[in-house]
């Protein structure tokens, strides 16, 4: 009896011990290392001196607008979508939800060659409208890449309510479809929303291959640039980029069990 | 998952039936913008790969840039990306699935369950570019654990490995690789009921017989599903080679990046993207497989 309960703890204690090695290793090597000032000494140097470059401020302020943009759009699309196919087209659901996770076949390089393609004999009117600013370059096509981890955690959030009651409730008391969405619907699922903005805004963060393709100077690109050359400001960033999105998932995490939804992170991802 | 559900509806052919549970014709305008955005911006680089792919530089329909892609270097490209994803999968997926069941067993709120799973999500997904600044920091050329064997005396740079060959390209996506092992086999280890366990051990079962008979069988589906997921992402995945290596990996997306960009010969322009469709079929078919398995997978979920 003793020996069947000793056997599974060592293989957790050992995966467990392995798991820490692996992966806090590198962490605290890039921890220690962006520590490691120009000049030799121990101190912060590097965070300040990343904090003062201007070339990664400039592309982390149009990063966060790409973000800002992205998180708008994908609300205005998907908050809709995902009440309407609730409300009226239930059995439509699988199908919309099989779409939203269409993205996952095409890798985001494979979206980039067709976007440089496209950029290289685009008409004129076309090359104004989409490519001349990053801005409205990426953030559409972004937003395709948002879809999977909108669409589940909207979805989520929506058939946590009374759908239908909410809204004949709404409806009788002359409420139309807009003051419906944004007064009645909209703060029943606020959760939902800042989770699926959260993970959008993590993953415009972290897109890098699209950007670079086009030869957009977002953060991710600025990071990899600086890192040519100043390997400390680099890693420093990297070091702040990882905590910050974990802070953010961890604070889903306990969101999504404090509200009405039973949605984790795990089932979420 | 969504694509499993839809090859699971079967159709009903009865016309009163469907009149009957029938959907309301206004209601389909209200799917109209989602429909349209998704087939304008997703729809949109996908038909620019397939008929750039499928066009010579004059415009006239073409064969030749599938071919050229199935001459050298590409052949060779091809099984380095493959190789890459089998690697990193079968070393993912083990440590994954050992992790997952470590994990697994403390109660859901635990903290150790919320710092995996949210650690996991981290770097499984939103990783990229900052996890092999990580492993440039740790095992480049001037990285902390480089310096640290170097005391005990293993200098690695002496040594044919670095972060920025194929094995470190390797390594890093390994990071990443057990972490998404991790969030894809815990749904089904939780659905594994405590009951199964107590019933077999109750009709004489070992531990092994019980894995053997019982735990085995029913996570087969799930388990290889996650790893064919895990395969997919590896091949498609480019962000960290791209921080590690640059397009000079020899990884197809690299090569689809050299062939793309910067770039004005539009012939090897069009080659880039006959790359790029053969990765799209490559996903495609390891996502038909994954909803397959899903589907037997999915009659334990109930």
């Amino acid at each position: 009896m003793k020996r069947r309960r000793r056997r599974p703890r060592i293989w957790r204690v050992t995966i467990l011990l392995l798991a820490a090695i692996y992966f806090l290793g590198p962490q605290i090597a890039a921890v220690r290392f962006s520590l490691v000032q120009q000049d030799g000494k121990t101190g912060l140097g590097n965070y300040t001196a990343a904090l003062h470059d201007s070339a990664l401020g400039a592309s982390l302020v149009t990063s966060v607008e790409i973000a800002a943009l992205t998180v708008a759009l994908m609300l205005v699309l998907m908050v809709p979508t995902v009440v309407w196919v609730r409300l009226r087209l239930p059995r439509l659901a699988l199908y919309v939800e099989t779409i939203s996770v269409l993205p996952i076949v095409i890798p985001p390089i494979v979206m980039a060659a067709g976007l440089a393609s496209l950029q290289s004999h685009a008409p004129a009117s076309l090359d104004n409208l989409l490519f001349a600013s990053p801005l409205t370059a990426l953030t559409p096509f972004y937003v395709i890449l948002a879809l999977p981890f909108a669409y589940r955690s909207l979805d989520v959030g929506v058939r946590a309510i009374d759908l239908r009651t909410l809204v004949d409730a709404a409806r009788s008391l002359g409420a139309g479809w807009s003051t419906l969405l944004i007064r009645v619907i909209l703060p029943n699922v606020r959760t939902a929303v800042l989770t699926a903005a959260s993970l959008t805004v993590a993953l415009v963060l972290a897109e890098v291959v699209i950007a670079v393709v086009l030869l957009y100077n977002t953060y991710p690109v600025q990071l990899v640039n600086t890192g040519q050359s100043l390997a400390g400001e680099a890693v420093a960033l990297s070091v702040l980029s990882l905590f910050v999105t974990w802070l953010l998932l961890v604070a889903i995490s306990f969101i999504g069990n404090r509200g009405a939804s039973k949605a984790r992170i795990g089932r979420l991802l | 998952m969504g694509i499993v559900a839809v090859l699971d509806q079967s159709s009903s052919g009865d016309p009163a039936a469907r009149r009957r549970r029938g959907i309301p014709r206004g209601a389909w305008i209200g799917l109209a913008p989602f429909v349209v955005y998704v087939a304008l911006f997703l729809g949109g680089p996908l038909y620019e790969v397939l008929y750039g792919a499928l066009t010579s530089t004059k415009g006239a329909l073409t064969w030749s840039n599938f071919a050229t892609t199935f001459s050298a270097p590409y052949p060779a490209t091809f099984l380095s990306s493959l190789k890459l994803a089998v690697y990193t999968t079968l070393i993912g997926g083990v440590f994954g699935l050992w992790l997952a069941c470590a994990v697994a067993t403390a109660g859901p709120r635990s903290p150790l369950r919320r710092i995996v799973s949210t650690g996991s999500g981290v770097l499984a997904y939103f990783a990229g570019v900052p996890l092999a600044f990580a492993w440039i920091a740790a095992l480049g050329r001037f990285g902390e654990v480089t310096q640290l064997l170097q005391h005990i005396g293993i200098n690695l740079n002496n040594t044919s490995f670095t972060i920025s060959s194929l094995t470190g390209v390797e390594l890093a996506y390994v990071y990443f690789q057990i972490p998404l092992m991790v969030l894809l086999i815990t749904p089904a280890l939780e659905g594994l009921r405590p009951e199964w366990r107590e019933a077999a051990t109750g009709l004489g079962a070992s531990t092994f017989g019980y894995v053997r008979h019982v735990a085995a069988p029913v996570l087969a589906p799930a388990l290889i599903g996650a790893l064919l997921l895990l395969f997919g992402n590896a091949f498609a995945a480019y962000a960290t080679a791209y921080a590690l290596v640059g397009d000079t990996a020899n990884l197809v997306p690299s090569r689809i990046q050299e062939l793309v960009a910067g770039n004005v010969l539009v012939n090897e322009t069009n080659i880039g993207l006959a790359l790029g469709a053969e990765m799209v079929v490559v996903i495609a078919l390891v996502m038909v497989g994954y909803a397959m398995l899903q589907r037997r997978a999915g009659r334990w979920a109930q």
